[in-house]
């Protein structure tokens, strides 16, 4: 018999690693997302006392599966729609009958990408879409979420409940998109998935969730999309690119909380195994012929993960593959990161000319990496008062105590 | 199940009638209506009188209000509706991105209330 906690521990890593996997597959079988969560809940309950009495079933997902099914049927037992619903409970009663069966498949058939899908379904405003992926298919609580939002609970609860209510009032169905809407609605997902990666929650950590865990979540949804959509190459694009960028987790702060920038950070610090992941993925996904702007960017940060320095960087080809996302992408965004890399390519005089061109963009004039990178630009080139201007700016429209600290102790000195 | 397409657009936008354009509109409208119909989706669809002739009605304790105008002023008006039955969701924006107001408009798509007897 396992001790308590460790049976906790137990159920709880294997509730955020089956937890998408089974709801989507209850979800699949009986279209009803509140029923099959509450059934999932109670069943994961149960397990907690029954696998403390009986010790760990041989395959414990089968065994929460199989439970659930068995209280989703009794509920359609007890409602009135038990004549209506006749279909979906043979179907789900055939399905516990062949539960002797231990292929992973057959027990759970993966409806996971139906599921992603259908909660990042347009008809939905981005961050619900984030909250229901992060609530079903990644299996956190309500009070995570709000966490991670800087919501109230209660607030979190009820937009999760809309958006459940939505899914079944309004028909949105469960399904993979055809062919032709397949590209689109892909990208609201990478979107999401790369929202939750950056979710870096202002105050850094939230009571119940740190960034940290988000973005491991991020990968975590990436992996199973590219695993189930293995054609797509912007999946393992941004798959890619989060695993480099994460690769530098521990090297972008200082012990004050003070941003570090790339420049500067420890590259002994770096994870190696990510980055070598991320560069592999890369390659083998160049090599499809299907190039896209997640793909770009990792291999920009491949190009910085792969060089021993900041001096001995390709800025070159970086300045190259900007101006082929750019390409792509036409926003300031690029540009700004472009002229960094332009800066060392060329020259400081084209980089400031790169960002003069931009300067009257709507979306430039209150855009506090704009005026960071233009002030480090000014800083390089000797021009201390445009300089110390920029730098002034940028502080003003800081909302990132890191970033805000970094700011300052620049500005003061020089 | 049905779903109810609400057309709006603000009074000035779109073309404006005896035009040429508004011809051309009102073809695209015959278009789409034969479209929906020969899909077997169309279940109903009206074009609406300006606002400028509604009145908008309430009662208050038994007695009736009656106001000029409609309930709220607004940029953007409802200008006509379609009553669609479609499978999903899905088909219901598929549609309705089709109606020609769309282009200057916005179209909301609403569920139709169904009540088990």
């Amino acid at each position: 018999m396992l001790p308590p906690f460790q049976l906790e521990q137990t159920i709880s890593t294997l509730v955020r690693e089956d937890w998408g996997r089974i709801l989507a597959s209850l979800v699949s079988s009986f279209n009803d997302w509140q029923l099959a969560e509450d059934v999932l809940q109670d069943s994961i309950e149960q397990a907690v006392v029954i696998w403390q009495r009986d010790g760990l079933p041989d395959s414990p997902a089968a065994w929460l599966i199989t439970t659930a099914r068995r209280k989703a049927i009794d509920h359609f037992r007890r409602t009135a729609r038990f004549v209506e619903l006749q279909p979906e409970l043979a179907y789900l009663i055939g399905l516990e009958q062949s539960s002797e069966d231990f292929d992973i498949d057959n027990v759970i058939p993966d409806k996971r990408l139906e599921l992603i899908f259908t909660c990042c379904h347009p008809s939905l405003d981005r961050k619900t879409q984030v909250a229901l992926t992060l609530r079903t298919l990644g299996g956190l609580r309500t009070e995570e979420i709000a966490s991670a939002y800087l919501d109230k609970p209660q607030t979190m609860a009820q937009r999760l409940a809309r958006a459940k209510n939505k899914i079944a009032v309004a028909n949105i169905p469960f399904e993979i998109p055809e062919e032709s809407k397949l590209r689109e609605r892909l990208s609201a997902v990478l979107c999401v998935i790369y929202l939750i990666f950056n979710e870096g929650y202002a105050a850094s950590t939230g009571k119940h969730i740190t960034r940290a865990d988000l973005s491991d979540e991020a990968i975590r949804l990436a992996r199973i999309v590219a695993q189930l959509l293995p054609e797509q190459t912007e999946v393992a694009g941004l798959l890619s690119l989060m695993l480099l960028h994460d690769s530098r987790r521990f090297t972008r702060q200082d012990s004050n909380n003070t941003m570090i920038s790339l420049e500067d950070q420890n590259r002994s610090a770096w994870d190696k195994g990510k980055i070598s992941e991320g560069v592999e993925l890369l390659k083998a996904t160049l090599v499809k012929q299907q190039i896209g702007a997640y793909q770009l960017q990792a291999a920009i940060s491949a190009l910085h993960a792969e060089s021993a320095s900041w001096q001995e960087t390709d800025w070159p080809q970086i300045n190259a593959l900007y101006e082929l996302l750019y390409a792509t992408q036409p926003s300031a965004v690029v540009r700004i990161n472009q002229a960094v890399a332009v800066s060392y390519a060329d020259s400081i005089e084209a980089a400031l000319t790169m960002l003069l061109e931009i300067e009257n963009d709507k979306l430039v004039k209150e855009y506090q990496p704009f005026y960071a990178a233009r002030a480090d630009l000014n800083l390089r080139d000797g021009r201390k008062a445009a300089a110390k201007k920029d730098f002034k700016k940028a502080i003003a429209l800081s909302d990132n105590d890191s970033q805000t600290a970094f700011l300052v102790d620049r500005l003061n000195n020089f | 199940m049905q779903y109810i397409c609400l057309i709006y657009s603000a009074e000035n936008s779109g073309p404006k009638p005896g035009t040429p354009e508004f011809g051309e509109l009102l073809q695209k409208y015959n278009v789409f209506s034969e479209e929906v119909k020969s899909k077997g989706m169309l279940v109903a669809g009206d074009a609406l009188q300006p606002v400028s002739t509604a009145t908008t009605v309430t009662t208050e304790n038994g007695k009736v209000e009656i106001t000029d105008g409609p309930f709220a002023e607004t940029k953007e008006t409802l200008g006509g509706y379609y009553l669609l039955e479609c499978k999903s969701l899905d088909e219901a924006i598929e549609h309705a991105a089709k109606i020609p107001t769309a282009e200057h408009g916005r179209i909301e798509v609403r569920p139709v209330m169904v009540f088990d007897n």
